[in-house]
C-alpha cells in the first residue's frame, strides 16, 4: 500500500517535471536548440508572477494569466535578437549563449530579489486535498498534473491540427526548403520560443505554489526537465510527459527508501533508460 | 527573343559559393505563360541559377526582374510572395507532413483564391488524392515529384521553376509528369524547367538555353537548334575542332 | 601581414618571450608575496582546466558540461588517500587523477551513446550522480564534507625542503610547492596539447571535428580517438581538482562538484579567449582573473559581466580574443596548421538571410 502511495506521489511530482520539460521539448524539437537558460527563465517567470501578486494583491492564478503574454513577448524578443543569431550547424554557439543567459538571469534575479526563499501564496486551495479511495491527494499537485496533461494535449493539437503547427513541423524538417513556401524560419522560431515561455510561466506558477523558490534553483530544475525530454525522445510531446513521470516516480521511490536518494534515483533512471534506448522511449521515425 | 515585355528577365546574373564563382553573367527571358528549358551537363550551373532566382542563394552582380521589378535582393519567402515558386531538386518533401499537409503548406502564405487548390491539384494528379493521408516520403519517386509540383502550384505562382523533375524516374513516370505541363501553362503559370534529357526539353519548351560552366553557351527555339549545335554547346566542343 | 616581420623571427621572438615569462613565473614564490602566489595558483589551475575543456570541445567536438565530476572525484580521492589511508597528499593527487580517469571510462561508455546536445546533458547528469554518491561517503563527512587535518601539508613531500631553502613558514612553503606543481601541470598540458595536436593523431582529431565522414574514409576511428581524449582530459582535470583542494583544505560535495566553478567558468575562459586555439585559454584565464580582481567585491555583477561577455563573444567574435588578435596582426604564436572553427557564414553555403 505504501508503495502504491509512493507511486501516486511520484506521478504527481512527474506532472511538475513534465511542465518544466514541455517548453524545452517544443524548442528542442523545432529548432534543435538546447536552451540551458530554460530553468532560470522558469524562475524568472515565478518572480514575474510574484511581482504582479505583490503589486496588485491578485491571486497567483490570475497573475499568471497576466504574465503569459509578457513572457510570450519576452521569448519572442530573445529568439529574434539573440538565439536566431547563433543557430546553425555548430551546436556550441547556441549552447554557450544560453549558458551565458542562464548565468546573467540568475544573477540579475539575485541582485533584485536577494537570495531569500519566496513562495506564491495560493490562499485556501493550498491546504485542500481530495480523497480518492485510499489516497489523499493535494489539490495543487493534482492541478499540476492536470495542467501538464492539458498543456501537452494543447501543444499536440497545435502541432498536428493547425497551419502554425504544420509550419513548425516543416521548419523542423528542413529550414531551407520551408523558405520556398514563403515561411521565414526565424519567425517560426520566435513564435515557438514565445509559446515555450508561456508554458514556462505555467510551470513557474506550480513551482511557486508547491514549494519555496529562490533565484538559484533554476539549473537543477533544468537538469530534471532535460532528462524528461531526452528520456521521452526528441520531438515527442507525449514522450516528454512520460519522461517527466519516469523521473518523478523514480525520485519518489528513491526518497521513500532514503530521503537523500531522491535526486540520485531520478538520475539513475535517466541513465538506465538511455542505456536501453539511446534515442529515448518515443523517438521520431525520421531523425 | 520575342515581342512584348518578358514576365521574368535575368540579366548578367552572377553567383558564388564562397570563393567559387558558379554563374558568369547569365541572361534569360521568360514570356507570360511561356515555357523555357535549361539544359546542360552536371555542374553547368543550372541548379545554381534556379536557386539564385528563387532567393535561396545570394545573387552577385546582375539583375532578376519580375514584371520589370528587381527581385534579386529579396529573400526566398519574398520572392515567393512576388509569384515565383520553385520545385527544388530532389523534391525535398517534408517527412513529418502527410501528402495533403505538404500540399497545404505550399499555400501557407497565399491570400485569396486562385486556380490551384487541393481539388484542382488532385484532379491534375489523381493518385495523390488516394494517398493524401500517407506521409509524403512514403510515396514512390514519381508520386513524390507530383507532390512537390503540386506544393509549388498551391501558391498560385506566376512563374514555376522546376529543377530536374525527371531525375531518377522511369520513362513512363516522366511522361505522366510532363503531361501536366501543358495544363499548368493553361492556368496562366509560366514555367522554367531544368532538364538533363535534351529530347524532353526540346519537346515541351518554346525556347531552350544550354548552359556550360556557369554560362549560357547556346539558346534558341527548339526548331532552330540543330542536334550538332546542342551537342557542342553541351559538351564544350567548338565547331572548328569538330 | 607586415612584410618586415618574417614568420621565423616572429616565432623566435615568441619563444624568447615565453622563456622569460616561464622563468619569471618559477621565481614568483621566491620574490613575490604569498597572496600573489595563491592568486596565480588559482589562475594556473583554471588554465589547466580550460586547456582540458578546450581539448574536448574545441578540438574533439565533445561539449562536456560534466567536468566537475573529475574535479570532485580527484579531490575526494585525494582526501581519502590522505585522511583514510595515511598517504602523502601529493600521492593522493596522483591517485585522484587516476580515479577520475577510471571513472571517465564508464562515463564515456554512457555519454558517447548521446549526440551533440544530448552529450552535454548526459555528462552533466553523470556529474550530478557523482556528487550525490560523494555525499553518501560518510567516512569523508557525507553531505557536509570534511577538512584536511591541521598540519597535513606541513609534512607534504617537498615542503620541509622548500621551507628550509626559502626560509619561510610551512604554510608558505606548501603554497609554493602546490604553485610549482600547478605551473608544471600548466606547462605540461600546453606542451602535450601542442605536440598532440600537431601529431598525426591530433590532426586526425581535428579532421574528426571538421568532417566525420572524411575522417572515417582515411581510416581514423573517431569514437576511439575521442574516447582516448576524453579519458586523458579526465586524468588532467582530476589531477588539477585534487591539487586545488590541497590548497582549499576543505572538501564538500557542493564545492568539489560545483558546475559553476569547475565547468561554467572554464567554458567562459575558453570561449572568451578563443575556442579551438592554444593561446585562447591562456588569454581567457588572464581576462577572467582581471575581471575577478576588478569586480570581485560585486559578486553578482561580476557574474553578470562574465555572462554578457561570453554572449558578446559568441555574437560578435566567435573565435574569441585570440581570433581578433590573429585577424588584426596575422601573427600566430602557436600555429597548429589548421583553421579553428570558422564562423558559419564561411562553412555554410551562401544563404538565406538576404533581408
Amino acid at each position: 500500500m505504501i508503495w502504491l502511495d509512493t507511486l501516486v506521489q511520484g506521478v504527481l511530482l512527474g506532472g511538475l517535471y513534465a511542465l518544466f520539460a514541455a517548453g524545452l521539448s517544443l524548442v528542442f524539437g523545432i529548432m534543435r536548440l538546447v536552451n540551458l537558460a530554460h530553468g532560470d527563465l522558469i524562475v524568472l517567470a515565478a518572480y514575474v508572477i510574484l511581482g504582479i501578486c505583490s503589486a496588485t494583491g491578485m491571486n497567483p492564478f490570475i497573475a499568471a494569466t497576466l504574465a503569459l503574454p509578457v513572457m510570450f513577448v519576452f521569448g519572442w524578443l530573445l529568439q529574434t535578437h539573440l538565439f536566431n543569431r547563433v543557430l546553425g550547424e555548430d551546436i556550441l554557439p547556441p549552447l554557450l549563449v544560453t549558458f551565458g543567459l542562464s548565468v546573467v538571469t540568475q544573477n540579475l534575479l539575485l541582485e533584485f530579489f536577494s537570495a531569500d526563499s519566496r513562495k506564491l501564496a495560493m490562499g485556501a486551495v493550498e491546504a485542500q486535498s481530495v480523497t480518492l479511495g485510499p489516497f489523499t491527494l493535494g489539490l495543487i499537485p493534482l492541478a499540476t498534473l492536470g495542467s501538464a496533461f492539458a498543456v501537452i494535449f494543447a501543444l499536440n493539437q497545435l502541432f498536428y491540427r493547425t497551419a502554425l503547427g504544420r509550419a513548425f513541423r516543416a521548419t523542423s524538417d528542413d529550414r531551407v526548403t520551408v523558405q520556398l513556401m514563403g515561411i521565414y524560419p526565424q519567425k517560426v522560431f520566435a513564435i515557438a520560443t514565445g509559446i515555450a515561455l508561456m508554458v514556462a510561466t505555467l510551470a513557474a506558477l506550480y513551482l511557486g505554489a508547491r514549494a519555496n523558490f529562490d533565484p538559484t534553483i533554476g539549473p537543477a530544475r533544468l537538469l530534471y526537465a532535460f532528462e524528461a525530454v531526452i528520456i521521452g525522445g526528441l520531438g515527442s510531446l507525449w514522450g516528454t510527459l512520460a519522461g517527466g513521470l519516469v523521473i518523478g516516480v523514480a525520485q519518489a521511490f528513491g526518497a521513500a527508501i532514503n530521503p537523500e536518494w531522491q535526486i540520485l534515483a531520478g538520475h539513475l533512471a535517466f541513465v538506465a533508460v538511455l542505456l536501453v534506448r539511446p534515442r529515448g522511449l518515443f523517438p521520431r521515425a525520421n531523425d | 527573343m520575342s515581342e512584348g515585355e518578358p514576365l521574368l528577365a535575368v540579366e548578367a546574373l552572377t553567383a558564388h559559393y564562397g570563393d567559387f564563382q558558379a554563374l558568369f553573367g547569365v541572361d534569360l527571358h521568360l514570356d507570360p505563360g511561356g515555357c523555357v528549358a535549361i539544359i546542360g551537363a552536371n555542374g553547368a550551373g543550372k541548379t545554381t541559377l534556379m536557386r539564385t532566382i528563387a532567393g535561396i542563394l545570394r545573387a552577385g552582380a546582375g539583375r532578376v526582374l519580375l514584371d520589370g521589378a528587381e527581385i534579386q535582393r529579396l529573400a526566398a519567402p519574398e520572392v515567393l510572395r512576388h509569384g515565383v515558386a520553385m520545385v527544388p531538386e530532389g523534391r525535398k518533401l517534408f517527412p513529418s507532413l502527410s501528402v495533403e499537409e505538404n500540399l497545404l503548406i505550399g499555400a501557407h502564405e497565399r491570400k485569396g483564391d486562385g486556380r490551384w487548390n487541393l481539388e484542382t491539384i488532385y484532379d491534375l494528379f489523381p493518385i495523390l488524392r488516394e494517398r493524401r493521408r500517407n506521409p509524403g516520403t512514403a510515396l514512390s519517386g514519381g508520386q513524390q515529384q507530383m507532390v512537390a509540383i503540386g506544393r509549388a502550384l498551391m501558391s498560385n505562382p506566376r512563374v514555376l521553376l522546376c529543377d530536374e523533375i525527371s531525375l531518377g524516374l522511369a520513362p513512363v513516370v516522366i511522361r505522366d509528369i510532363y503531361a501536366a505541363v501543358p495544363r499548368i501553362r493553361e492556368s496562366g503559370t509560366a514555367i522554367v524547367v531544368v532538364e538533363q534529357d535534351i529530347g524532353q526539353a526540346l519537346k515541351i519548351a518554346d525556347y531552350v538555353y544550354c548552359m556550360m560552366e556557369g554560362r549560357v553557351t547556346l539558346s534558341g527555339r527548339p526548331s532552330d537548334l540543330s542536334r550538332e549545335a546542342i551537342h557542342d554547346a553541351y559538351f564544350g566542343v567548338s565547331h572548328d575542332l569538330a | 601581414m607586415s612584410s618586415s616581420f618574417s614568420k621565423g623571427s616572429a616565432r623566435s621572438l615568441g619563444i624568447a618571450i615565453a622563456v622569460v615569462l616561464v622563468l619569471g613565473m618559477i621565481a614568483v614564490p621566491v620574490i613575490g608575496s604569498r597572496a600573489l602566489v595563491q592568486d596565480l595558483f588559482s589562475v594556473l589551475t583554471l588554465l589547466v582546466l580550460a586547456l582540458n575543456w578546450n581539448m574536448l570541445a574545441g578540438f574533439a567536438g565533445l561539449v562536456s558540461v560534466g567536468q566537475q565530476a573529475f574535479v570532485g572525484i580527484g579531490a575526494y580521492v585525494m582526501f581519502a588517500c590522505t585522511i583514510l589511508w595515511g598517504l602523502d597528499p601529493l600521492v593522493g593527487v596522483l591517485v585522484g587523477g587516476v580515479a577520475a580517469m577510471l571513472f571517465s571510462i564508464p562515463m564515456a561508455f554512457f555519454a558517447f551513446r548521446l549526440n551533440g546536445a544530448y552529450f552535454a546533458i548526459g555528462t552533466w547528469a553523470v556529474a550530478d550522480i557523482a556528487r550525490l554518491v560523494a555525499s553518501q561517503w560518510t567516512a569523508l563527512g557525507g553531505g557536509t564534507g570534511t577538512s584536511l587535518p591541521k598540519g597535513t601539508t606541513k609534512d607534504m613531500f617537498g615542503v620541509p625542503f622548500v621551507k628550509d631553502l626559502l626560509d619561510v613558514s610551512s604554510a608558505a612553503a606548501a603554497d609554493a610547492v602546490t604553485y610549482w606543481l600547478a605551473l608544471a601541470l600548466a606547462l605540461a598540458m600546453l606542451t602535450i596539447s601542442y605536440v598532440f595536436l600537431r601529431s598525426k593523431m591530433g590532426l586526425g582529431l581535428q579532421a574528426v571535428r571538421d568532417n566525420l565522414e572524411a575522417a572515417r574514409s582515411v581510416g581514423i576511428n573517431p569514437t576511439r580517438l575521442k574516447a582516448l581524449v576524453f579519458t586523458l582530459c579526465a586524468f588532467g582535470t582530476g589531477l588539477t581538482g585534487a591539487l586545488i583542494f590541497i590548497q582549499i583544505t576543505r572538501v564538500t560535495p557542493q564545492a568539489a562538484f560545483a558546475v559553476i566553478d569547475w565547468t561554467a567558468f572554464v567554458i567562459f575562459i575558453v570561449v572568451i579567449g578563443g575556442i579551438g586555439t592554444l593561446p585562447g585559454p591562456i588569454l581567457g584565464a588572464l581576462v577572467f582573473y582581471a575581471l575577478e580582481r576588478l569586480l570581485a567585491d560585486y559578486g553578482t555583477v561580476y557574474l553578470i559581466a562574465l555572462g554578457l561577455l561570453g554572449i558578446a563573444v559568441m555574437l560578435f567574435a566567435r573565435r574569441g580574443l585570440w581570433g581578433l588578435i590573429t585577424d588584426r596582426t596575422g601573427f600566430d604564436l602557436l600555429p597548429l596548421g589548421h583553421a579553428p572553427p570558422a564562423p558559419l557564414s564561411e562553412t555554410r553555403q551562401p544563404v538565406p538571410e538576404r533581408t
